[in-house]
């Protein structure tokens, strides 16, 4: 694909991401009552902060004016200010960035190194009992609440066998000097692979709660792509041609079956971040998914809007790239 | 979601064949022993939640101190009268479980009722109108796609503030885009059939058309879509619950229970297991019913 | 005719279908001759069977059908016998085959050298056994095949994917792909139904042409006489999972026995039966289910009696010349 092209979709993603920004400020300006007093609740403040905090979210202004206020501090990542951490909206996400980035990947990966082989194995074995089996546990992954199966996990895991930790990123012994704020990774630079493994204990069940429904689904998608592409004709004319069957599942079928597979992962790495309130409560993992949920409590209102604006924003630009990955495996679409 | 035109071909037909493929298709369904299990389990679930004050052993909401995490009947230490056990406060969970179906039922068809309402209204105007109707709707639809649900969901609770109505818009704000894409899809291609082109030549009124003419050819699939929805919204309503987010208490609801149960995973198993055994039934049932309605009823998932 | 100058001898062949309206008999007792060399055509509406014999051959018939009996001898050994290893070193390299739409047959995900170069690689065991000089072997093999086929600067084109070429290229590719190792026997399967008219004439001059040079056998299979008068030595016409009528293209087209071929002949557009009206023969293919043992034309045939209400064997009319009708044996034998 051309670089201009790649730049003509950007550009499509300009009206979207403002109708999202509209959106998200709507959610906090047509809020009934006065922001403000809600969020002071009934802390003890001087008239000069209430003052401040008025000023600060810019609501002596009328509410179009709000708006561009608004949506310009937000493009230079100015969010407000964190009245419970006294500090820029912004910093606050960014330090309870890396942890959840960090599960999100690990849930990724543990989906696509399942789902994958799981679903080619059904599909060629198809109406075998791993087939049946794996029909029936996806249906279970899509049905089962994602929170109630991390809880099952903790109990099974965690207390009953006590073969991993409740809660949390790492062990206190295990603490290191960050480096690039991933754990999995700083460990290892530190030279400290006792607490890689503690590290990697902490993160499994709530990486594997996190991934199960997107499991399920890759499972399923990769399953009937392959039965889709086994039928096609370019497998029949492989397989006249004299190819090893090793050859014309993993060369031809598998580089095709693929491509919606691919596109499916890049659309439910963003359900991924939906997902990551619950989780990050259940493991009681500090990321930006529990910082979103303890924030809705504490009224901290210009946190829950940055939060939302931000994770719309990863959902635009993860479906983008879904659909930029899908292009680019597949020769036949000519943009 | 726009391959309309093979669903519109058997139900362009006069109205007394459509009358025989609705009856074959349900009879198809019918046939289908696993989906009607599931529907024997919705409608289980349902009664509960309709007679749940005569089924119910004990009050919901009354506390026993004395009964503090009584474990469930077959453990020792627990009593039949209390089958699954007793939470922190003493309360039977089986009564709480059974209220709590009260909950589910309700805000996943409301939610349903109300989105599926709105987006028929909004994608029969796109798709028949078309124009600046359409990319109006369509841009609308597009951007309230980008959010994550429970994201979209948890934001609004936040500025809203808890309580049962506010569940049913928080999530319907964002559930009506579904069956909109759905009926615009149906409707781009049902406009253009014969017997809609002879109404609108016989001078029939837009409004007319659309619900006389398009609407009832065009809600089967719509149904389809919206019963496996269902089962969506009662997981989203159980999340919102889990966080603290959904209905108040001491109002029963599972996603809340599960939530209590947290503190106790040490010692009372008892008390997060079974109110999400309970969502985990439910939904899955109705996931497997809906998959046989659509397997019937949807001609494209027909071979 | 001394075996040795046949190279496929396909003896009973019966290959069914199971569904679940019952037992699908799409290939019923057929038996074909390929000479070394020669180029049979197989003519048929689709649904007569075609097809399916020569998916058999290449021993492709995938599940639900099955070979339920019959030989089928390749130089002599029975293929029906093979293990799937040996059957896999058979096709491509003695057998090969085109498909119908290159489009579809070659895979969009490939580059065009990829698959012609795996083909090689699976086949020819010319080659230097492995590493760069076996690598630049294929490479140069492959752009000469693409020069034979009459592709236009072959190294550039290795790279690029089968949608980046036009509908006849993609089928040039196709053939070329498919006679790589040298194949004895190729089976076409309607080579040119996918094409415009005016890039079908030169697909099918390019597969007589390579035959000439290489020696090959073909079996053209097609719905079209057209085409088998210009390029078969012989044809053999099929309805209903069963040969009707062979003989030399000659003969068969000049003075056609089965009613069903003279339906053929009469629905071709012909300049010297202009003003004529194409007859199309009426009516459709049997369900072939549970078929009565009668001739399977009779519901279409302008000439059926009652007579043809039993079940009628192929019949020599001639030299080299056999044909499936009632009134014809009847005939005869007056």
């Amino acid at each position: 694909m051309s670089l201009g092209k790649l730049a003509e979709r950007l550009l499509h993603l300009v009206p979207v991401l403002l109708g999202v920004s509209v959106i998200v400020f709507l959610m906090m300006a047509l809020t009934p009552g006065d922001p403000v007093d809600i969020m002071i609740g009934d802390q003890n403040v001087t008239p000069q902060q209430e003052q401040a905090m008025r000023e600060d979210l810019g609501l002596d202004l009328p509410v179009h004016r709000q708006f561009f206020v608004f949506l310009g501090n937000a493009v230079q990542g100015d969010f407000g200010t964190s009245f419970y951490h006294r500090r820029p909206v912004l910093d606050v996400i960014v330090e309870r960035l890396p942890a959840t980035i960090e599960l999100s990947l690990v849930a990724l990966i543990i989906a696509l190194v399942t789902a994958i082989p799981l679903g080619v194995l059904a599909a060629i074995r198809r109406n075998s009992i791993l087939d049946k089996m794996a029909t029936v546990g996806s249906l279970l992954g899509v049905s089962l609440p994602g929170f109630w199966f991390g809880i099952l996990l903790l109990m099974l895991f965690a207390v009953h066998l006590q073969l991993l930790p409740v809660s949390g990123r790492i062990g206190f012994d295990s603490e290191i000097e960050p480096i690039t704020h991933f754990l999995l990774i700083d460990t290892l630079l530190r030279g400290r692979p006792d607490a890689f493994w503690d590290a990697l204990k902490h993160i499994l069940l709530p990486a594997i709660t996190l991934g199960l429904p997107m499991t399920a689904i890759l499972m399923r998608v990769t399953r009937t792509s392959m039965l889709e592409v086994m039928r096609q004709d370019y497998i029949v004319f492989a397989e006249a041609k004299g190819l090893k069957r090793g050859r014309i599942l993993f060369r031809h079928a598998l580089k095709n079956a693929l491509i919606p597979t691919v596109s499916v992962a890049a659309i439910e790495t963003g359900s991924l971040l939906g997902g990551n309130m619950i989780v990050e409560t259940v493991f009681g993992w500090p990321g930006l998914g529990r910082l979103v949920v303890e924030s809705v409590f504490l009224r901290n209102y210009p946190l829950v809007q940055a939060a939302v604006l931000f994770y719309a924003v990863t959902y635009v630009l993860l479906n983008f790239i879904a659909d930029i990955l899908y292009t680019t495996l597949n020769p036949r679409v000519k943009l | 979601m726009t391959s309309a035109a093979l669903n519109s071909a058997p139900v362009a037909a006069a109205s007394g064949a459509g009358q025989t493929i609705f009856r074959r298709n349900l009879r198809q369904f019918a046939s289908n022993r696993l989906a009607m299990a599931s529907v024997g389990i919705v409608v289980l679930f349902v009664l509960l939640a309709i007679f749940a004050p005569f089924i119910a052993p004990h009050d919901p909401n009354e506390t026993d101190l004395f009964r503090r995490l009584q474990p469930p009947a077959w453990q020792t230490g627990g009593e039949w009268a209390y089958l699954f056990g007793c939470d922190a406060l003493g309360r039977d969970i089986l009564s709480r479980i059974i209220y709590g179906s009260r909950i589910s039922i309700f805000i996943g068809a409301a939610v349903i009722f109300v989105a599926t309402t709105v987006g028929i209204a909004a994608g029969l105007a796109a798709g028949y109108f078309r124009g600046w109707v359409d990319v109006a709707i369509s841009r609308l639809v597009d951007i309230l796609l980008s959010f994550p649900y429970l994201i979209f969901a948890i934001g609004l609770m936040a500025m809203m503030g808890p309580g049962l109505v506010n569940i049913i818009l928080a999530l319907a704000y964002k559930e009506w885009v579904i069956p909109c894409r759905v009926v615009r899809g149906e409707t781009l291609a049902t406009r253009e059939l014969e017997y809609v082109e002879a109404a609108r030549a016989l001078g029939a009124s837009s409004g007319h058309i659309m619900v006389k003419e398009i609407l009832p050819n065009i809600l089967s699939p719509v149904i389809v879509v919206s019963t496996i929805r269902i089962a969506h919204v009662i997981i989203l309503e159980a999340s919102l619950s889990f966080l603290g987010l959904g209905v108040q208490p001491p109002t029963a609801s599972w996603g809340s229970m599960v939530a209590d149960g947290r503190a106790h995973i040490l010692g009372a198993w008892w008390v997060s297991t079974f109110p999400g055994l309970a969502i985990l039934l439910l939904v899955l049932a109705i996931n497997v019913a809906s998959q046989g309605l659509r397997d019937a009823f949807d001609p494209r998932f027909q071979e | 005719m001394s075996r040795n100058e046949n190279l496929l001898e396909v003896d009973g062949l019966r290959t069914v279908f199971d569904t679940s309206e019952g037992v699908v008999r799409a290939v019923d007792g057929v038996d074909v001759t390929v000479r070394r060399g020669e180029c049979l055509g197989v003519v048929g509406e689709s649904g007569s069977g075609k097809s399916v014999t020569f998916s058999s051959v290449m021993g492709l018939v995938r599940s639900p059908g099955r070979i339920e009996s019959g030989a089928i001898r390749f130089e002599g050994q029975d293929l029906t016998r093979l293990s799937t290893r040996e059957m896999r070193a058979i096709r491509g390299r003695d057998i090969s085959m085109t498909m119908q739409d290159a489009l579809t047959a070659l895979n969009p995900a490939l580059t065009v050298g990829e698959q012609l170069s795996e083909m090689l690689d699976a086949h020819d065991d010319d080659l230097p056994a492995r590493g760069a000089a076996r690598r630049r072997a294929i490479r140069d093999r492959s752009v000469e095949m693409l020069r034979l086929v009459g592709i236009p600067s072959p190294e550039s084109r290795l790279g690029q994917y089968p949608h980046e070429f036009s509908g006849g290229m993609r089928q040039r590719i196709m053939i070329a792909i498919a006679l790589a190792p040298g194949p004895k026997l190729l089976i076409a399967d309607e080579p040119t139904t996918a094409l415009d008219v005016t890039i079908q004439a030169q697909v099918l001059e390019l597969i007589s042409d390579i035959r000439a040079r290489l020696g090959m056998s073909v079996v053209l299979i097609t719905h079209d006489l057209g085409v088998v008068a210009e390029h078969c030595d012989r044809v053999m016409v099929m309805y209903a999972g069963q040969v009707v009528e062979e003989g030399s293209t000659v003969d068969v087209i000049s003075n056609p026995q089965h009613p069903y071929t003279r339906g053929l002949l009469g629905s071709i557009p012909r300049l010297s039966l202009r003003g004529k009206p194409i007859r199309p023969i009426q009516g459709q293919v049997p369900n072939l289910v549970g078929l009565p043992p009668q001739c399977r034309f009779y519901s279409r045939c302008p000439e059926r009696t009652d007579a043809c209400l039993q079940s009628v064997e192929m019949r020599s009319v001639g030299p080299d010349r056999r044909a499936r009708c009632i009134a014809l044996t009847q005939e005869e034998v007056a």
